[in-house]
């Protein structure tokens, strides 16, 4: 336990350090209170904080109403097809979503572009406020279109097969309609399962910044992305500001999360009395909830399918539906860049993934032998990074290691990514863990087995599946992270994606969509080989040896 | 480690102001740097969100390695400013030593905070042979950062100077100076706009307003007197911003984060306009398909504001004798002309030209006004103007 939980504290410790403006540059601090003065009389900081909380919960009540509204109609086979078109979608790094989401959707993007002149009558396009607005709608859709896969592939996991299937005959039998049955018998037992992610996707919501510095309001924009200008002011003078700031988005967060947590207990009373009431609900409006989702996983796959065409495009001007001129000459040149980033990023990626696996595997099976599973304290410490704002978490490691004089150096890095890495592996791997019915290591030692064995050969082949989905988000999560790749590696160790963000500043979309596809792409073969490995495997016979 | 150390403390403390009239045969501190930068590696930071520029560097590390043994590793930055803030970290948790930056690409407010902050290594300029081939004491751009002096802990890479790009297929008759841009704005609303200060070319377009607009007699040389005479100076300023916002691009509700934004925006035909700080930037986008080939660049009227950017080593540099032999080499008449070619990259030399013959022949035709003039560059205000200005726009612009 302790094993998993260091990483996490240390982190912790060091944020805690930089937002309690503890760790000051060049020692220039004028007491606690003018820097907190200093905060709120700074200039967009309350617009900042309600763009902030309007697109965090907005988006997550979307990804959520999406996500339930889907499943609610879904029957197991569409289930399994949707597990297979969500998993690459979750692969792929924020900042591509983005990216690809704001060509779609821009007044001269590609819908746009598709649809004029023959039906807009658009020449040029037209002067319309749809991106970086400041009620902060297209931050929502970009968070909703990220995170509604993410959603999706928890929930799918957590419904598993087969015993949802039979609580929802009782109820269709006892006549409720599809949704109505859904929501009565089998989202009561699927919540449980999606709590922590969804808290997790909340306090993304709040503080990303890839997503809100490409699609979300400007002047100005959301907390964190306010955090990030200042932090990086070179007069260096708003440091104690950013590091107060941190810390008001800790608290914001924390807030934000207790205000969820209520509202989910309401809606629970509520929902127990509509099932205890017992009449026999039809809810045909979930079919249009159900759209939503499509809507969002169109976007989400165009956001995908726009990277490769812009990557390829020589000259691709408005209102030309393709490319006018295609050109391959820019994947040609940067053939020696990929060459030498992608096999850093993968190492790193996997190195990282492999010590998550180990790590989490070590606490599941404590868990299980002990038979006592992990209490909520532990289950807060794993998920405090995924909670905690990621711009501040990043100055704080800074600022920890710089004084531990590790920064550049492969460990520093390496730990900085287990940390990210290591939740999403544990939640990925431990609803599927715990499931695992007790009686197959039950029969296994009456047969013989020693403990050991039992977690070799019986526990490990029946969680191959979610272990391999668990290995693919986790490489996927490594993948994407930039900040503290940048903090961290002390830019000595260029991944993917602090070369996609260097290469943006230059504005050139062509790069910036090649870079993005590849950065999607590593992630992605993770995600094919995890389903194409992680298939059911069938016994022709019994396997030799079980019974010693 | 140690050694080459004692070898470059060696060399620089032999070196102090010796090499400034020497010829520029190698001298014998020189030949020490040399030796102790032989086998050093370079990590240099530098903005890399330009594929031809990182192609020059990458040019430049290649040569590094072959004339002197020395490995030089671009850090593409998105920002500079996070390379400031790396070793303004390092300084606070006492690693003196052994920083993680030994060369970075750096100028105005990001020089002036390492600065201050006395995070730079030097003074070094006058010990490179090639400050033989600067006009140093002649050409006050190469000595003076945003206006403030550099004192050898800076050695100037290249200049910039700022101009209007427009798409001369779409733009008949482009505004030749801010009234005339005005007006046009006001004819032509939702096709033009300007980065958000305080990106630097949304500053420098204030900046610009400014030197149109401030009062007779406000002196932008030095900081303002006090905040009344910083409100004077810019009220006009702010008053033409008020009429100019409405008629901005998505209403003056949204300005692009970048001059590169800027720039891909004109690309998707949604404004008419990019704004740049590269004299070569028009010609190298357009040869890179980033524009169409109907694109053209000029100065407004005033003139175009000029800076000059810099290298500079961090205090704690672990290379720094690799660092002084990569700056030398950069500032060799070969990288300088192959670094002013359009071809590669289009950035102006710092070179004297009186000294270098060779060099001029290479360069590019200087931008012009819509007429033809070439009115003089407009200095960089003090540092104090760009901090205030930036201030007060987001006071009144982004609340």
């Amino acid at each position: 336990m302790l094993l998993l939980v260091l990483p996490v504290a240390s982190g912790l410790g060091s944020l805690l350090l930089a937002a309690l403006g503890l760790w000051a540059p060049l020692g220039a601090t004028n007491g606690a209170a003018t820097v907190w003065q200093d905060l709120f009389d700074a200039p967009g900081l309350w617009p900042a904080v309600a763009r902030s909380l309007t697109s965090g919960f907005a988006a997550t009540l979307l990804a959520l109403a999406a996500t339930l509204l889907l499943l609610a109609g879904a029957g197991l086979r569409l289930r399994r097809w949707l597990g297979r078109l969500v998993a690459p979608l979750v692969a792929v790094p924020p900042l591509a979503v983005a990216v690809g989401l704001a060509f779609l959707i821009a007044p001269s993007g590609w819908i746009a572009r598709l649809l004029s002149p023959w039906a807009t009558g658009w020449q040029r396009p037209p002067d319309l406020l749809l991106l970086n607005d400041p009620a902060g709608l297209a931050l929502i859709l970009g968070l909703a279109v990220k995170e509604t896969p993410f959603l999706l592939l928890v929930a799918l996991a957590g419904l598993g097969e087969g015993e949802v299937e039979r609580r929802l005959l009782v109820a269709r039998s006892l006549g409720q309609g599809p949704a109505a049955a859904w929501f009565k018998v089998a989202l009561p037992a699927l919540y449980p399962k999606l709590r922590w992610p969804l808290y997790a996707v909340l306090a993304y919501g709040l503080g990303t910044y890839e997503v809100a510095l490409v699609l979300g309001p400007t002047q100005p924009p959301t907390l964190a992305v306010l955090l990030l200008t200042w932090a990086q002011d070179p007069s260096l003078a708003l440091w104690p500001r950013a590091a107060a700031g941190s810390l008001l988005q800790v608290l914001l967060v924390a807030l934000a999360l207790l205000v969820w947590r209520q509202g989910e207990r309401r809606l629970g009373r509520l929902g127990r009395a509509w099932a205890a009431r017992g009449g026999r609900g039809r809810l045909g409006w979930s079919r249009a909830g159900g759209g939503l989702a499509w809507l969002l996983l169109l976007l989400g796959l165009g956001a995908l399918l726009v990277l490769p065409l812009w990557s390829l495009a020589g000259q691709w001007r408005f209102p030309a539906a393709l490319p006018q001129l295609w050109s391959a000459e820019l994947w040609q040149r940067q053939g020696p860049l990929v060459a030498s980033t992608l096999g850093g990023t993968a190492l790193l990626a996997l190195a990282t993934t492999g010590l998550a696996l180990l790590l989490t595997l070590l606490a599941l099976e404590h868990e299980t032998l002990s038979g006592r599973p992990a209490g909520r304290g532990a289950t807060l410490l794993l998920y405090l990074p995924l909670l905690a704002p990621p711009v501040a978490l990043a100055l704080g490691w800074g600022a920890a290691l710089a004084g531990a004089r590790a920064i550049g150096s492969w460990p520093a890095l390496l730990w900085s990514h287990l940390v990210y890495v290591l939740p999403y592996v544990f939640i990925a791997l431990a609803g599927p863990w715990r499931r695992i019915d007790p009686r197959h290591a039950l029969s296994a030692r009456a047969l013989g087995l020693r403990r050991g064995a039992v977690f070799w050969r019986v526990r490990l082949p029946l969680a191959r599946a979610p272990l391999l989905a668990a290995a693919a988000i986790g490489i996927a999560v490594s993948v994407a992270l930039y900040l503290p790749t940048l903090v961290a590696g002390g830019g000595r160790f260029p991944t993917l994606a602090t070369e996609a963000v260097a290469l943006s500043s230059g504005g050139d979309r062509r790069l910036l969509a090649a870079l993005a596809l590849l950065q999607a792409l590593l992630p992605l073969l993770a995600f094919l080989l995890a389903l194409s490995l992680g298939r059911p495997r069938r016994f022709r016979r019994p396997p030799q040896g079980a019974i010693t | 480690m140690r050694r080459f150390l004692l070898a470059v403390a060696l060399a620089v403390g032999l070196g102090g102001g010796a090499g400034a009239n020497d010829t520029s045969q190698p001298t014998s501190d020189w030949a020490a740097m040399l030796a102790a930068a032989k086998g050093q590696t370079v990590y240099f930071n530098a903005w890399g969100g330009d594929e031809r520029i990182n192609a020059y560097i990458a040019w430049a590390g290649a040569e590094l390695q072959e004339r002197f043994g020395v490995t030089l590793i671009h850090v593409k930055l998105a920002d500079t400013a996070d390379a400031v803030s790396r070793v303004v970290a390092e300084r606070a948790a006492g690693a003196d030593q052994a920083g993680s930056i030994d060369l970075i690409w750096i100028n105005g407010a990001n020089f002036a905070a390492m600065r201050q902050g006395a995070l730079l290594y030097g003074p070094f300029v006058q010990r490179l042979p090639a400050a033989e081939r600067l006009d140093l004491a002649g050409n006050p751009a190469l000595t003076h950062d945003f206006t403030v002096p550099t004192d050898g802990y800076e050695a100037p890479w290249g200049g910039a100077l700022f101009n209007v790009i427009y798409d001369s297929a779409t733009v008949a008759e482009p505004p030749a100076d801010l009234a005339a841009l005005l007006a046009w704005a006001t004819a032509h609303p939702g096709r033009f706009s300007y980065p958000a200060p305080p990106d630097f070319i949304g500053t420098t377009f204030l900046k610009q307003v400014l030197y149109a607009l401030a009062p007779p007699g406000t002196d932008l040389t030095r900081p303002p007197a006090d905040a009344a005479a910083f409100a004077t100076a810019t009220a006009p300023l702010w008053a033409w911003l008020d009429r100019l916002h409405p008629q901005l691009w998505r209403g003056g509700q949204v300005f692009p984060p970048s001059g590169p934004a800027l720039r891909q925006l004109l690309s998707d035909g949604e404004v008419d306009f990019a704004l740049s700080f590269n004299p070569g930037d028009a010609d190298s986008a357009r040869r890179q398909g980033l524009l169409p080939n109907s694109v053209r660049a000029y100065l407004l009227d005033q003139g175009g504001l000029a800076n000059t950017h810099f290298l500079a080593i961090p205090y704690n540099a672990r290379a720094a004798a690799g660092a002084l032999v990569a700056i030398d080499f950069l500032l060799s008449p070969e990288a300088q002309a192959r670094k002013a070619d359009p071809q590669i990259w289009g950035d102006p030399p710092v070179l004297d030209p009186a000294r270098l013959d060779q060099l001029s022949a290479l360069l590019p035709p200087p931008l012009t006004t819509l007429a033809g003039a070439l009115p003089p560059p407009l200095p960089e205000p003090h540092p104090a103007w760009t901090e205030q200005l930036e201030a007060a726009w987001l006071e009144r612009y982004a609340r």
